[in-house]
């Protein structure tokens, strides 16, 4: 029930509720950059290859440091802000 | 078995036993009461922090599928098994949003499954209880592709007997899972999930770092791999696979990557660990760092080519008559590394297929207990039954599994975990979709859901296996093979596309047309008991524990 849940957490004072805001932010839009991966006739190539592993191999794994920075990013630019009031979408 | 197997065998088996030692003890860390109500034994009390999180969540997410099936699929076909790697990337971007909607309004609201929430945001059961259904089934899959890798390890130690026999290691180790589940719940995964990590990182260290140098280095190996691979397969008269991703599989492999990524955050048990994640902060933290597993994972999948350079030709399992491609890493160890470290690596192997497969079944049995047992079957169920239920489902589940393992006989048995992938998937509209809008209505989500399981499974149903007959066979399907009441309209394109992808495109359509159409007729709306502040909602920063929930939800 809406009436109890609500009561539940206010008493336990453990959740609290965000204000909603509607705008979010542009920084979120970072989260694209490691889909580009998938764009796979950008990678599928051979050369240039590093010690001897083939560009497309490197290539994909070099996105695992972008993927991380751009969701570290994300989370630095919209801190200090509580979540409840920036509006995370 | 030879004396290397013997000494292989009796390494495992210590540490195996180790391992089940420590999930018994688990019962006993960080309980304050008894293990009796549903969410103590499900979701450990919500208060795990982030170093723990990060384990848990990673510990579920790579798994035989990551050091067995993945490696095999690059072994047989090549670049296109890469895919795994770029899955590990993007899932988490794409997931990162989303996911936090989705912890806040569940702690708002005391919801613990995903058929919770759906409930909660529609008021309609039929609604919720497809949504339970489909995660017991889905997850089936998925737990097997693990048994399917637990096995392959036991075969390469030398218990590769025919018969009835044959298939004994496969349900002791299952025993065990089922055992130290029932008491402990999810505290026993996570503290196996530190060890398992402990063990896996050093055995495949060693293995990233020594066998490429052992086989002449990356050049060579490519070079040799890529040989092999261009031969001409007698079945197919076409290449078995390339280095390189062809015409044909460029799409598949996108669609593989982001259907795979759309369908991790909707099973139950990546819902089971996000909820116990203890507050928005860490929940960031923690899918943030997730991609950084996959740097491992691509190294580990590199190791399917070291082991065409090595040689290495897959097992015969001598219960089916057919070779194991599952096999082909343990092997390569077999081969190549002394037989003491092999012990500790099939152990590494073994518990990184134990501690999924656990939490797996905890999260199906969830479903059943909560949003089919207590919602349909008993109404009143107090705690106490709704956590006995929760445990029986969780052997039923397993049970399932067993069955699909011998009864479902993929090419690769990661497509195991990709039917899974379709099935789940079919659950994005009503969880996913509903996180942000609930423009979708009820009826359009039940009518997409039809549609979309219906045609996928019908499509997975008709793709042959390797040797072009029998079915169930894959998940990739060509487009020339797509069919809408007879309009075929890719003409002849080999291009293949994940058979997933395309069932959720007819769940979506199918699900705005009969939205259009609910609106129109002014069919009921239900009720949403959610409101949008929930989907923000973060808890005390200052470590005041949330309080656990003793009831479910009223249903």
């Amino acid at each position: 029930m809406p009436a109890s849940s609500q009561q539940e957490s206010s008493e336990s004072g453990a959740i609290q509720e965000g204000v909603q805001r509607s705008v979010s932010s542009p920084w979120n839009l970072l989260l694209i950059v490691p889909l580009l991966m998938l764009i796979t006739p950008w990678f599928n190539h051979v050369s240039p290859r590093i010690g001897g592993v083939p560009f497309f191999y490197w290539s994909q794994l070099a996105f695992v440091p972008v993927s991380v920075l751009a969701m570290s990013i994300v989370i630095i630019v919209t801190r200090g802000k509580s979540d409840s009031v920036k509006g995370q979408s | 078995m030879t004396g290397a197997q013997a000494i292989e065998f009796s390494i495992f088996l210590v540490l195996f036993l180790f391992v089940t030692v420590l999930g018994f003890c688990a019962a006993r860390w960080r309980v304050k009461g008894k293990l009796h109500t549903l969410d103590e034994w499900a979701l450990a009390g919500r208060g795990f922090g982030s170093w723990v999180s990060w384990f848990l969540v990673g510990g579920d997410l790579y798994s035989a599928y990551t050091f067995i099936a993945v490696p095999a699929l690059v072994f047989g076909a090549g670049a296109l098994g890469f895919y795994a790697l770029a899955y590990g990337v993007v899932a988490f971007p794409i997931a990162f949003l989303p996911v936090l909607r989705l912890w806040s309004v569940s702690r708002t609201h005391g919801y613990v499954t995903p058929a919770d929430f759906v409930r909660g945001r529609y008021g309609s059961s039929f609604l919720a209880l497809l949504i339970a259904v489909t995660g017991i089934v889905a997850t089936m899959p998925y737990i097997a592709l693990q048994l399917a890798g637990l096995e392959s390890v036991l075969r390469v130690m030398g218990l590769n007997d025919s018969g009835i026999l044959g298939d004994l290691p496969l349900f002791v180790a299952f025993i065990i899972l089922a055992i130290f589940t029932y008491t402990s719940g999810l505290r026993a995964p996570a503290l196996i999930a530190f060890v398992k990590d402990l063990l896996i990182y050093i055995v495949i260290l060693a293995a990233i770092v020594y066998l490429p140098l052992h086989f002449g280095g990356w050049g060579s190996i490519f070079g040799h791999a890529s040989t092999v691979l261009s031969k001409k397969s007698p079945v197919t008269g076409k290449p078995s696979g390339s280095i390189l991703l062809t015409h044909g599989n460029q799409l598949q492999y996108a669609t593989l990557a982001l259907g795979s990524s759309a369908a991790l955050f909707l099973y139950p048990h990546s819902v089971t660990a996000a909820l116990s994640v203890k507050n928005r902060t860490v929940m960031k933290r923690t899918v943030a760092a997730m991609p950084a597993y996959s740097l491992l994972l691509g190294l580990i999948m590199l190791l399917g080519y070291v082991a065409i350079a090595a040689g290495v030709k897959p097992l015969i399992n001598h219960a089916t008559g057919k070779a194991d491609t599952n096999t082909v890493i343990p092997l390569l160890f077999s081969h190549s590394l002394p037989a003491w470290f092999d012990g500790f690596a099939f152990a590494a192997i073994g518990i990184a297929a134990l501690v999924p497969a656990a939490i797996m079944s905890i999260a199906a049995a969830n479903l059943w207990s909560r949003n089919i047992y207590k919602a349909y079957l008993h109404r009143s169920a107090s705690p106490e039954q709704q956590t006995r239920q929760a445990k029986f489902a969780s052997l039923v589940v397993k049970l399932g599994a067993l069955i699909f393992v011998v009864a479902i006989d993929p090419l690769f048995s990661i497509d195991l975990q990709l039917i899974g992938g379709v099935l789940i998937l079919q659950t994005l509209p009503a969880v996913a979709i509903a996180l942000y809008t609930r423009w979708l209505h009820a009826w359009g989500l039940i009518a997409g859901w039809f549609a979309g399981m219906a045609w996928g499974v019908y499509e997975l149903y008709t793709l042959p296996a390797a040797n072009g007959s029998g079915h169930f066979g894959g998940s990739a399907l060509a487009l020339k093979a797509v069919d809408l009441f007879g309009w075929h309209s890719f003409g002849g394109s080999t291009v293949q596309i994940y058979v997933g992808v395309l069932a959720l495109i007819v769940n979506l359509v199918v699900a705005v047309v009969i939205t259009v159409i609910a609106r129109l007729v002014h069919a009921p709306e239900g009720v949403d008991e959610t409101r949008a502040g929930s989907y923000h909602a973060d808890a005390e920063k200052d470590g005041v524990k949330s309080a656990p929930l003793a009831q479910a939800p009223a249903q």
